[in-house]
């Protein structure tokens, strides 16, 4: 191990650009790392709230109730017709003033209910989850009239057609673009960065503005990073998208 | 493991042009600016009263006035690109800029990246914006308490390992004194001379500058490594030399409502032409 260390404390004084040292010095490793792990944090919560959002958000877009399918609608408008990072900035300094907060041991540092990362959360996934939404209505509304009907035929009520005939078919239909947005979400996660969430890039930032030699090991490192998460996640959407298919539907 | 060394140090050695030797002047950038018949500078948009946006939008400021001085001598006109902390080298080296004047300041890691022509044309130190309410007076104050700060500033990492204070770095200056106002720090970590003129607006009375101020760093002026020995870098030291020797420097801070930095009186004496008096 010793050997390698070595050898790119060498590469970084031969070539003063290619200065890897986040695999030579401890503590830079660290801020990688736990800036890594944050992003991955991040991912998940959002990725998971965001499809949880847009099955719920789906669901109620065929409500008989006008006031549920405009708030819905109006919903989406919001969150997919605006930036995310304006979305991200708006929540933690405009809305974030006015959630209850902690008065901190110094007496002066108000720490709110929501942190900088609990807001990064709420934004990113409400924004994924207003396209999640379109994305699961393309889905229901993919599935025929009469599979419905035949399920209606059958006694099952509203619900239960939902939940076991006509989402589980619509899935099926969602999937490569349910991928598309989740992907997008994945990068997206880069944009915390502007409140402070010590993510990946949060991280490569500081450690690039201490050692600019540093910046393009790192920008290299960020680059591989994602393409390593992005992948992890289609390989995981691709593998459910071929476990659920049914021979004979679609295709 | 050997191979993969090797394979990784000729990858590295594809991807970069042999510095060794680049030692002859081909002084592309300095003729470039020539023929084009203008000087595109990077400046701080938001770094009050350094360089920061005008009420018409517009960037002036003290680096502003350097360097549109830089370009009156060179005898062409001048553009500005607003830039930061994180992107100025990276932007300087991929020619998107001939030069940058944007309060960096000069440290060894940058030298091996920019060419930092001497001498130094400013000089500032570290210190905080603090509620007068929360009465600091040492740094070890600091101590695990969150404090905001700019990505980019070289004492980010001084006040993290010394002071054990957990910076939390926004990227400008706007969204990191918004964070102290909303409480969401105790403390603004800054260059001196940028908060006194921040507290010299009149808005934070209820703040204070109560550190002793540390690491007084000089500023350095960037222009691309390969120029640094050549027309460009040498230009540039003369001007820096020219600033200091007729009181350019400190007539513009005193343009700008800066505080007289120490700094700028000793290099004006410093470089003063010692002839006995007549």
């Amino acid at each position: 191990m010793n050997g390698l260390e070595d050898f790119f404390v060498q590469l970084a004084d031969d070539y003063p650009r290619w200065n890897f040292i986040w695999l030579y010095d401890a503590r830079q490793a660290d801020r990688i790392l736990t800036g890594l792990w944050m992003t991955i944090k991040l991912s998940i919560a959002c990725v998971l709230l965001s499809v949880v959002i847009g099955v719920v958000g789906a669901l109620l877009q065929g409500s008989k109730n006008a006031l549920v399918r405009s708030l819905i609608q109006g919903y989406i408008q919001f969150f997919r017709n605006t930036p995310p990072l304006v979305q991200l900035l708006f929540f933690y300094f405009a809305l974030g003033q006015f959630t209850p907060v902690v008065v901190g041991p110094d007496g002066w540092t108000e720490q709110p209910i929501i942190s900088n990362v609990g807001w990064a959360i709420i934004s990113l996934s409400f924004f994924a989850g207003a396209f999640n939404v379109e994305i699961f209505r393309a889905g229901i509304e993919a599935v025929p009239n009469t599979t419905r009907e035949a399920a209606t035929s059958l006694g099952m009520g509203n619900l239960q057609t939902f939940a076991y005939v006509v989402f589980p078919l619509s899935l099926r239909v969602s999937i490569p673009a349910l991928n598309n947005n989740l992907v997008n979400l994945v990068k997206t996660t880069t944009q915390a960065y502007a409140v402070a969430v010590p993510e990946l890039l949060y991280e490569s930032v500081s450690v690039w503005n201490d050692y600019p030699s540093a910046q393009n090991p790192t920008m290299l490192l960020l680059l591989v990073t994602y393409l390593a998460l992005v992948g992890v996640l289609v390989f995981g959407m691709n593998t459910w998208e071929r476990n659920m298919r049914i021979p004979g539907y679609g295709n | 493991m050997q191979k993969l060394m090797k394979l990784t140090a000729a990858l590295a050695a594809m991807a970069i042009p042999v510095q060794a030797v680049a030692q002859e002047c081909t002084n592309d950038v300095w003729n470039k600016v020539m023929e084009r018949g203008k000087l595109v500078a990077g400046v701080k948009a938001d770094y009050k009263p350094w360089g920061y946006r005008d009420t018409d939008g517009s960037i002036v400021g003290m680096e502003v006035d350097l360097v549109a001085d830089v370009a009156a001598k060179m005898g062409v006109d001048y553009e500005l690109v607003p830039v930061v902390g994180s992107n100025r080298l990276a932007f300087l080296e991929q020619g998107q800029i001939d030069m940058f004047i944007a309060t960096m300041t000069d440290l060894h890691d940058r030298r091996k990246i920019v060419g930092i022509p001497s001498p130094n044309y400013y000089s500032s130190g570290t210190n905080i914006l603090s509620p007068k309410a929360l009465g600091f007076k040492e740094w070890v104050q600091l101590r695990d308490k969150p404090v905001c700060a700019v990505q980019g500033a070289f004492f980010n990492k001084l006040i993290e390992e010394r002071y054990g204070a957990n910076i939390v770095a926004f990227q400008g200056t706007a969204e990191a004194k918004q964070a102290l106002r909303d409480k969401k720090c105790v403390a603004f970590a800054f260059d001196d001379s940028g908060l006194m003129s921040t507290l010299a607006t009149g808005d934070w009375e209820d703040f204070e500058m109560p550190l002793p101020t540390e690491d007084a760093a000089s500023w350095g002026l960037a222009v691309p490594k390969a120029e640094e020995n050549c027309i460009f870098g040498r230009f540039m030291s003369g001007m820096q030399y020219y600033w200091h020797r007729e009181g350019r420097l400190i007539a513009l801070e005193d343009k700008w409502g800066i505080r007289q930095t120490a700094y700028l009186a000793e290099q004006a004496e410093k470089f003063k032409d010692h002839l006995p008096a007549e």
